[in-house]
C-alpha cells in the first residue's frame, strides 16, 4: 500500500512540477470562457450600411430615419451611383446597400406600391440572411405606421417564451463544452502521454517489474489526472455560474454521477490510445487529431448536429462528448435528471463499458 | 562571406527536409491530416440552422390551424416532428430534447381571428443554444407572417382592396447567391490549417531538438543564430504554401468556393503571413522545455487567435476592447484577405492596410523570437 | 606536445542562483595534450567544459581558448573546435553520409572534401556495409567512435569530449582511446571528462575537481605519488573524503 501511495506521489510532483503546463491547462479554459461570454456573441448589430437614394423624398429620408433609429445599423456616406456598389463592397466598408428608385414616395403615395432593393453580402450567409430580415422587419413596421388609418384584418401576434435561456446568452452553450473538452484532454490526452512518456523513457518496465500490480499502475497513474481534470471542470462551472449567471437547475449528485461516467469512459481511451502509441509524440498526435478534433468539431458544442450533412450526423453518434454535453445541459439548463435522460446514459454506459473492455484486453496482450 | 552563409543555411535545409519525409508518423501529419480535417470541417462548420425539429399542440382544429401546420411541414427549415395533444406534454418534449420548438394553437383561433381580427399563437423555443433558439424563432415568425399575409390577402379579395399602401422589397445577395456556407467557411478553415502547422511543427521541430539534446552539438558549431533560424523556418514556409496550394486546389474544385480574385495577391499575402506564424512558433519553442509544452502553449495562443480572428463571429459586435485585441490577430487578417480576395474580388489596394499590419509583424515576431533565441545560455 | 597554451581558465566561477558549480577554477592546457578533467558528477566538470565551449555563460573569472576570449567571441572560438556533447551529437534518424555530409557543410567544408572524408571516415571504421544505414540502427559503440571522428572532421585544433564512453564496452572504449592518441598526435588538443578513473592513466595530465573547485592537478604518476596511491581511483578517495583514509 505504502508502494501505491508513493507512486501515486511521484506522478503528483511530476504533474504540478510542471507550472507551464499547469498554467495554461487552467488558464485556457477561463480564458476561453471570458472570451465566448464577453467578446464573442452571435448578435447582428453596427452593421454599415450604405444607401442609394434615387429619391431623397420625405418618404425615403423617412425610412432611413428608421433604420438610423433602430440600432442594428450605423448609415455610411450615402453612394451616389451604382458603379460606387462593388467597391463599397470589395473594401469591405459597407455589409448592405439599400437601393430606393426614382419617385419613390410618389410611387408609394398615388400607386399604393413602391420598390426596394436590398443587396446584401453574402460571403457571410448568416448575417446577410439577417440583415435582409431586420431591414424588412423595419420596412413591415413603416407598413404598419402609414396604413394606420385602415383597419388591418385578421392580425395574428406571435407570443414567444425562450426556455431555460431567456436573454439567449451563447455562454450557457459554450461552458457546458467547455467542461466536456477540458475533462477529454486531461483525462484522455494527458494521461496518454504520461503513459507513453513512462514507455518511452523504458521506465515502464521498470514499473512492471516491480512489486506493484498491473491495476495498480494504472489507477496510480491516472488518479492525479481525475483531480486535476475535475478541479478544473468545477472552475470552470463555477465561472459560468457566478461570472455569467448560469443556472443549476438540476441535482448535483446526478451531475456527479454522470461526470464520474464520462471520466471514465474518456480515461479508458486514454488507456487505449496509450496502449497504441510508442512515443509521446505519437500519443499526442493520435489523441489531437484523433480525438479532440473530431470531438471539438461533431459534439455539437459549436456547430449544430442538425445543420450537418447526414453522414457527420452518423459519425457525430460515436463520440461520447456528444452524449455527455447533451446530458450536462439538460441538468443545468434543463434541471431534469435519469428520466428525461436514461437514453443518453445508456449509449455513455455503453460507450464506457466498451472502451475500457477494449482497452484491458490490449492492456493485458500488450504486457504479455 | 554571404555564399558561406548561404551554403550553411542550404545544409540545414537539406537536413530539415530529410528528417521530416523520414519521419514516418509525422507525414500523414502534415498532409494526411489536414486533408481530412478541412473536409469534415467544412462540412460541419456550418451556423445556418436546418431541420429544426416543431411539435405543435393544435387546441383548434380548424382549417387555418391546419393550413398553418402545412405551412410549417412544408417549410425546409422545420421538420414537424409530431403533434402532442396538450402543451404539458409537448413541453415535456422540449425537455426532452426531442424538439427544438413548439407551437400552440389555441382553441377559437380561426373563429377568432374572423370575428375579432386579431389571435395569437404562442412559441415555445428551447433557448439553450443561445442564438439558435433566436433564428429558430426567426424562421418561425416570418413563416406566420407569411401565413398570415396569405390569409389576408384571400380575405381581402373579398373586401376593399389596394387600399393598403405597401412597400416591396427585392433582396439580392452579392457574392454568394445560394448562400453557400462553404464559400464563407472553407477560406477560413484554410487559413486555420496553414496556421497550424506552422505554429505547431515548428514549435514542437526545434523543442523536439531541445528534447533529444541534438541542439547543443548545433549550438557548438559556428552556425550563426539568423541561418539557423532561416535554416529551421523554410523547410515549413515551403511545407505551409504547399498546403495552401493544396487546400485551394481543393475548395476550388470539391467546395466549388468562388475565386474572384487574383492568387497572386493571396500567395504574396500567405507568404508574409507564414512567416509570422512561424515565428510564433519559433518564440513558443524559446519558452518551451518539452513538447507537450510547446503544444499546449501554441494552443493556447491559437485559441485565442482563433476566436478573436472573425471567423465565427463578426468583429464589428465586439466589444470595443476586444475589438482592439484583435488588430493584433494575425488570423484575422489573412481570414479577411482570403475572403475578400476569393469571394469579393478585392485587390492589393483594397487591402493594403492588411499587408502593412501583417509585415510589420512578422519583423517583430521574428526579431523577438531571434532576440531571444540564445546559442549561449 | 607543443609549449603554446591552448586553454586558459583563470579564476572562472559559475553560480546557479546561491549554488557555486565552478567555484574559481584556473588551469592551462597545452597544445597537442590529452587533459582528462575528472571528478564525481556534480562536481562541475560539464559546466566548465560548456563555458569553455561556448554554450554557458560565466558568473565571473577568464576564459580563453585557441587564443580567444570565450566570453567575448564565443563564436570565433566555434569555429576552432570540436565537441561531442554527452548525449548522443549524430541525428538518429539520419544515415552515416547525411550526418557528416550536414557537419562537414556546415563546418565550411568544400563538398569534394567532405566527400573524400566520408570515404575516408567509412572505410577506418569499417563501416562500408552500413553508410546507408540510420544511425539509430547501429550499436553504441560505433555510433561513439563515428562522433568523435565527425567532431574532429574539420581538423579543429582543439576538440572537447564529454563523457564520450559512457555505457561501452571495454574492447570499444580501448578502440576509442587509440582514435584518441592518434589525434593528440596529428597535434589535436583533447580536453575529454569522464568518471571512468581508469581512464586518466592514459591522460598526459589529469585534473580532479571536487565541489567546483579543482582539487588535483598532475600527471597520473605525479598524482599517484602527490597522495601516496597506487590508483587514480585511491587518489580519487582521498580527495573526496580526506578524512576517511
Amino acid at each position: 500500500m505504502k508502494r501505491f501511495l508513493g507512486f501515486i506521489q511521484k506522478e503528483w510532483y511530476h504533474i504540478f512540477r510542471d507550472r507551464r503546463t499547469l498554467l495554461i491547462l487552467f488558464g485556457m479554459p477561463v480564458v476561453q470562457i471570458l472570451l465566448f461570454g464577453f467578446a464573442i456573441k452571435n448578435e447582428v448589430k453596427d452593421i454599415h450600411i450604405g444607401i442609394l437614394d434615387h429619391s431623397k423624398d420625405v418618404v425615403t429620408h423617412r425610412i432611413v430615419d428608421k433604420i438610423k433609429a433602430s440600432g442594428f445599423f450605423i448609415i455610411e456616406d450615402n453612394l451616389h451611383s451604382e458603379k460606387q456598389i462593388e467597391a463599397a463592397f470589395q473594401s469591405g466598408k459597407i455589409k448592405v446597400v439599400l437601393v430606393f428608385g426614382e419617385n419613390f414616395g410618389h410611387d408609394l403615395n398615388a400607386n399604393h406600391l413602391a420598390h426596394v432593393q436590398i443587396l446584401s453580402d453574402a460571403s457571410n450567409p448568416n448575417v446577410a440572411t439577417t440583415i435582409s430580415n431586420y431591414i424588412n422587419a423595419i420596412l413591415r413596421q413603416y407598413q404598419v405606421e402609414i396604413n394606420e388609418t385602415q383597419v388591418l384584418p385578421m392580425a395574428i401576434k406571435a407570443k414567444e417564451r425562450m426556455l431555460f435561456n431567456p436573454e439567449l446568452k451563447s455562454v450557457f452553450m459554450f461552458v457546458p463544452g467547455i467542461m466536456t473538452i477540458i475533462l477529454m484532454l486531461v483525462t484522455a490526452m494527458m494521461t496518454s502521454v504520461s503513459i507513453a512518456r513512462e514507455k518511452e523513457l523504458g521506465t515502464m518496465e521498470v514499473l512492471l517489474v516491480s512489486p506493484l500490480k498491473p491495476f495498480q499502475i494504472i489507477i496510480g497513474k491516472v488518479f492525479p489526472y481525475i483531480f486535476l481534470a475535475l478541479s478544473n471542470a468545477t472552475i470552470i462551472l463555477l465561472l459560468g455560474i457566478f461570472v455569467f449567471g448560469m443556472p443549476v437547475n438540476g441535482d448535483y449528485f446526478f451531475l456527479a454521477l454522470e461526470t464520474a461516467l464520462f471520466i471514465i469512459a474518456t480515461l479508458s481511451l486514454g488507456i487505449l490510445i496509450s496502449t497504441i502509441a510508442n512515443d509521446q509524440q505519437t500519443a499526442m498526435m493520435i489523441s489531437m487529431g484523433g480525438l479532440m478534433l473530431p470531438t471539438i468539431i461533431l459534439s455539437g458544442f459549436i456547430f449544430p448536429i442538425s445543420s450537418m450533412p447526414w453522414l457527420l450526423r452518423l459519425l457525430s453518434n460515436v463520440i461520447p462528448a456528444r452524449w455527455f454535453i447533451i446530458i450536462i445541459k439538460g441538468v443545468l439548463l434543463k434541471g431534469v435528471n435519469i428520466h428525461f435522460l436514461w437514453k443518453e446514459t445508456l449509449v455513455l454506459a455503453g460507450m464506457t463499458i466498451g472502451f475500457l473492455f477494449i482497452s484491458i484486453k490490449r492492456y493485458k496482450t500488450r504486457l504479455e | 562571406m554571404k555564399s558561406k552563409a548561404m551554403r550553411t543555411i542550404l545544409y540545414i535545409i537539406r537536413k530539415e527536409f530529410l528528417q521530416i519525409f523520414r519521419n514516418k508518423s509525422m507525414l500523414p501529419i502534415i498532409f494526411v491530416l489536414p486533408i481530412i480535417q478541412l473536409l469534415l470541417l467544412a462540412n460541419a462548420a456550418t451556423f445556418a440552422i436546418h431541420n429544426s425539429k416543431i411539435e405543435v399542440v393544435d387546441y383548434d382544429h380548424s382549417q387555418f390551424s391546419r393550413h398553418l401546420i402545412s405551412k410549417f411541414s412544408a417549410s425546409p427549415f422545420f421538420n414537424l416532428a409530431a403533434e402532442q395533444p396538450n402543451a404539458r406534454w409537448a413541453k415535456d418534449e422540449i425537455l426532452r430534447g426531442n424538439t427544438d420548438i413548439v407551437m400552440i394553437i389555441p382553441a377559437d383561433f380561426e373563429k377568432n381571428l374572423r370575428k375579432e381580427n386579431h389571435a395569437e399563437v404562442q412559441f415555445l423555443v428551447d433557448a439553450i443554444n443561445g442564438s439558435a433558439a433566436g433564428i429558430i424563432n426567426g424562421y418561425a415568425n416570418s413563416i406566420l407572417f407569411d401565413f398570415n399575409k396569405n390569409i389576408i390577402a384571400e380575405a381581402a379579395a373579398i373586401s376593399a382592396s389596394g387600399q393598403l399602401k405597401q412597400i416591396k422589397s427585392e433582396t439580392s445577395y452579392w457574392f454568394n447567391q445560394n448562400l453557400d456556407y462553404h464559400a464563407f467557411m472553407v477560406p477560413g478553415i484554410l487559413v486555420l490549417l496553414v496556421t497550424l502547422i506552422g505554429m505547431f511543427l515548428t514549435a514542437m521541430n526545434i523543442v523536439k531538438e531541445k528534447e533529444m539534446g541534438t541542439i547543443e552539438q548545433l549550438n557548438v558549431t559556428p552556425i550563426a543564430k539568423s541561418q539557423f533560424i532561416i535554416g529551421k523556418l523554410t523547410p515549413f514556409w515551403i511545407l505551409g504554401m504547399l498546403e495552401l496550394s493544396i487546400g485551394l486546389i481543393i475548395a476550388k474544385y470539391i467546395f466549388l468556393v468562388p475565386f474572384l480574385g487574383s492568387l497572386l495577391v493571396i500567395y504574396s499575402f500567405a507568404s508574409i503571413y507564414l512567416l509570422v506564424v512561424l515565428g510564433i512558433g519559433l518564440f513558443v519553442s524559446t519558452v518551451t522545455e518539452t513538447q507537450q509544452q510547446a503544444i499546449f502553449v501554441a494552443w493556447f495562443f491559437m485559441l485565442i487567435f482563433i476566436l478573436l480572428s472573425g471567423f465565427f463571429t463578426l468583429i464589428e459586435i465586439m466589444p470595443h476592447w476586444a475589438q482592439t485585441i484583435t488588430l493584433f490577430d494575425p488570423i484575422r487578417y489573412f481570414v479577411e484577405v482570403m475572403r475578400m480576395v476569393l469571394l469579393k474580388g478585392s485587390g492589393f489596394r483594397d487591402l493594403h492596410v492588411h499587408f502593412a499590419v501583417i509585415s510589420a509583424y512578422a519583423l517583430v515576431v521574428n526579431g523577438l523570437a531571434v532576440w531571444n533565441y540564445k546559442k549561449r545560455v | 606536445m607543443g609549449d603554446e597554451n591552448v586553454i586558459v581558465v583563470r579564476d572562472l566561477t559559475k553560480k546557479f542562483g546561491s549554488f557555486t558549480a565552478v567555484d574559481k577554477v584556473s588551469f592551462e592546457v597545452k597544445k597537442g595534450e590529452i587533459f582528462g578533467f575528472l571528478g564525481a558528477n556534480g562536481a562541475g566538470k560539464t559546466t566548465t567544459m560548456r563555458i569553455l565551449t561556448g554554450l554557458l555563460h560565466s558568473t565571473s573569472g577568464y576564459a580563453e581558448v585557441a587564443g580567444i576570449d570565450v566570453n567575448r567571441n564565443p563564436e570565433k572560438v566555434k569555429r576552432r573546435i570540436g565537441y561531442m556533447s554527452q548525449r548522443f551529437s549524430l541525428y538518429e534518424d539520419l544515415t552515416i553520409r547525411e550526418n557528416i555530409t550536414f557537419y562537414g557543410g556546415v563546418y565550411g567544408l568544400p563538398r569534394s572534401v567532405i566527400r573524400n572524408k566520408s570515404d575516408e571516415l567509412i572505410a577506418k571504421l569499417g563501416l562500408e556495409e552500413k553508410a546507408t544505414s540510420l544511425i539509430k540502427s547501429l550499436p553504441l559503440g560505433w555510433k561513439q567512435k563515428l562522433a568523435f571522428s565527425v567532431a574532429i572532421l574539420h581538423d579543429p585544433g582543439i576538440v572537447f569530449l564529454d563523457e564520450p564512453t559512457s555505457g561501452v564496452d571495454p574492447i570499444t572504449r580501448r578502440q576509442f582511446w587509440n582514435m584518441i592518441y592518434e589525434a593528440a598526435s596529428n597535434g589535436v588538443t583533447v580536453f575529454i571528462t569522464t568518471h571512468y578513473l581508469d581512464e586518466a592513466e592514459y591522460c598526459d595530465r589529469v585534473s580532479i575537481m571536487v565541489a567546483g573547485r579543482i582539487g588535483a592537478l598532475n600527471t597520473p604518476s605525479g598524482l599517484k605519488k602527490e597522495f601516496h596511491a597506487d590508483s587514480i581511483n585511491d587518489v580519487f578517495l582521498k580527495l573526496a573524503r580526506p578524512d576517511n583514509i
